[in-house]
């Protein structure tokens, strides 16, 4: 299990490597930075000045080295929006957008793992197909339209919530909710999937013929074996759901990173973009690395791998 | 007729009439989608208080013809999912058969290609490329085929693997075929109608996060009647005239849900299972 664990380490820090050049050579896509971050209206000089001022003149290679040198010891560089630190500007939106994924992945586990059960209790019947197009719809559902909708039912027409900002904590009820959606999908599917499994099995018929309640059996027999994969995929699916808060920030006004992240893209603001990607795919790496680590746990049979 | 073969049917009536609705566009579209006229703002549709026959759905903030844009809207959108799954496609299914029928190193290269682009936040990314190179159909699309190719390597790799050493590859081998030719006559004809049903499920994610980048500004520019940017440009009108942001809405909703609807049945009928 400890080799197990260590190569999957390994595998994490070279994905970072690989995701920190991909980041730092994203920006300079446009070829010339120095010419995006002066805008269309300024002069050479002003590019020129730009240009020496944040280092761009140095060769790529030295920036690049600088760069990831800094940013392995926590040091993200500076926002030339904000003119401040960029770590303390994540450090102070990163909760906002973990409090909101957490929130979203309740959601959706609270809805996906009772319908999935429900789905795999009475499989092929009407309810069984009613429940599979809740997965298709949330899959068709475009995240902003439904985010917009809310607003107008939820914020306007009932007055129930507020349309944006989270001054209080029900802020986070819709977009919460849309975010659910993303994952509830696959989720949904997942659990069914393991449910009908584990209800075939011998230990369901042993546990079955022992005269065992059919709600103990379900809830304590088939899910908890069909949970593992749940619970992996779970974690999985809270990585991409941080990444997709970037739209539901959006729409919903709320400054987290994501919205961060956008209000730097169309504001030129490099460094803030570089590092918001970082910090979002070692958030990812993390998790995945920490479902590898519970499948180990819960799945003797992963250990030799 | 069984369930399963009714919402099939139901999928290819959808995207069937999208697509006849995208490529008769000139024909079906009452107005030109790009006329502006500014006395004829914000019109309601026809059934609704001071709506008008001639303005089917209404008009938008410019005076455009509503129904007019969301049929060449149906162009955009299919479009870019096609040229979409196109490009990811190609690149996907290069990398999964290679690590999938050469296995080992060339394998673990693979593998980690895939995890790497997991890594990578989807969104954030198309996003900032498209800020750094400018908005255009063509960089969208580029763009989303560049990222959206881990699926088709994933379901490529393991298909391969399931058929290299079967009677037939074996055969190919030792008649003396060619590395190319195995790969090309022998694995991918017998992969792909897994690679079809990835397709349409592709095609659905890539049509959403077009609308997506061009909701947030940066997927296909204005005056283009792109679904997503004209929900975003009805954004600010929503609260009095909901129907702004509905009448698009809804159209993508429904061609999205056609096309999960006809990969789920083509994946039944062709008895493969793609999804994760």
């Amino acid at each position: 299990m400890r080799k197990f664990l260590f190569r999957r380490a390994i595998l994490a820090v070279m994905v970072m490597l690989t995701v920190l050049t991909v980041a730092f050579a994203l920006t300079r896509l446009s070829g010339d930075l120095a010419v995006s971050i002066a805008g269309p209206n300024a002069t050479a000089e002003d590019v020129a000045t730009i240009r020496k001022n944040y280092g761009l003149d140095r060769p790529l290679p030295v920036q690049f080295l600088d760069w990831a040198g800094a940013a392995a010891s926590g040091d993200l560089g500076r926002s030339y929006l904000y003119r401040a630190p960029v770590s303390g500007l994540i450090r102070e939106r990163l909760p906002i957008t973990v409090c909101l994924g957490l929130i979203g992945l309740a959601f959706a586990l609270a809805t996906a793992i009772p319908l999935g059960i429900l789905a795999a209790m009475r499989e092929g019947t009407l309810l069984d197909r009613a429940i599979g197009s809740v997965a298709l719809i949330g899959q068709a559902m475009p995240s902003f339209w439904l985010g917009l909708l809310l607003i107008i039912v939820f914020g306007l027409k009932l007055q129930w919530l507020p349309i944006s900002g989270v001054d209080t904590w029900d802020g986070y009820i819709m977009p919460g909710i849309v975010l659910a959606f993303s994952a509830i999908p696959a989720l949904l599917r997942l659990t069914r999937a393991g449910m009908i499994e584990a209800l075939s099995s011998d230990y369901v018929r042993t546990a079955r013929a022992k005269g065992l309640s059919t709600g103990s059996i379900v809830l304590k027999h088939a899910l908890r074996n069909a949970a593992m994969p749940v619970v992996s995929v779970a974690a999985v699916q809270l990585g991409f759901m941080l990444g997709g808060s970037i739209v539901i920030e959006t729409v919903f006004a709320l400054h987290g990173v994501g919205y961060l992240a956008w209000e730097s893209i169309s504001k030129n603001d490099f460094p803030v973009v570089q590092a918001v990607v970082l910090v979002l795919a070692i958030i990812y790496v993390g998790l995945t690395l920490l479902a590898d680590m519970m499948n180990a746990v819960l799945d003797p049979r992963l250990r030799g791998g | 007729m069984n369930p399963r073969s009714v919402s099939t049917g139901l999928g290819l009536l959808i995207v069937g009439g999208v697509l006849a609705i995208a490529l008769g566009a000139d024909l079906l579209a009452p107005h030109d989608p790009f006329a502006q006229d500014l006395s004829q703002r914000m019109i309601p549709p026809s059934w609704m208080d001071g709506g008008s026959p001639d303005h089917l759905l209404g008009t938008d903030q410019l005076g455009r013809d509503y129904l007019s844009r969301l049929i060449f809207g149906a162009r955009i959108s299919l479009l870019i999912g096609t040229l979409t799954v196109v490009t990811s496609g190609l690149i996907g299914t290069t990398l999964g058969v290679v690590g999938g029928y050469f296995g080992g190193r060339a394998d673990d290269a693979v593998m980690f290609a895939i995890t790497c682009r997991l890594a990578i936040p989807l969104i954030l990314v198309a996003l900032t490329v498209v800020a750094l190179i400018g908005s255009s159909l063509t960089v969208v699309v580029l763009t989303l085929g560049l990222l959206l190719w881990e699926r088709f390597a994933v379901v490529a790799r393991t298909t391969t693997m399931q058929i290299r050493n079967l009677d037939y590859v074996a055969a190919a081998r030792a008649a003396g075929a060619s590395t190319p030719h195995i790969l090309i006559r022998e694995i991918l004809p017998n992969i792909l109608t897994h690679l079809v049903v990835v397709g349409t499920l592709e095609m659905a994610l890539a049509i959403l996060l077009e609308a997506a980048l061009s909701f947030l500004g940066l997927g296909v520019p204005p005056p283009l009647p792109s679904w997503g940017l004209m929900i975003a440009e009805g954004k600010d009108y929503m609260f009095f005239s909901p129907w702004v942001i509905m009448v698009p809405g809804v159209a993508l909703f429904i061609l999205v849900f056609g096309i999960n609807l006809l990969g789920d049945g083509l994946r039944d009928l062709l008895g493969v299972s793609a999804r994760r």
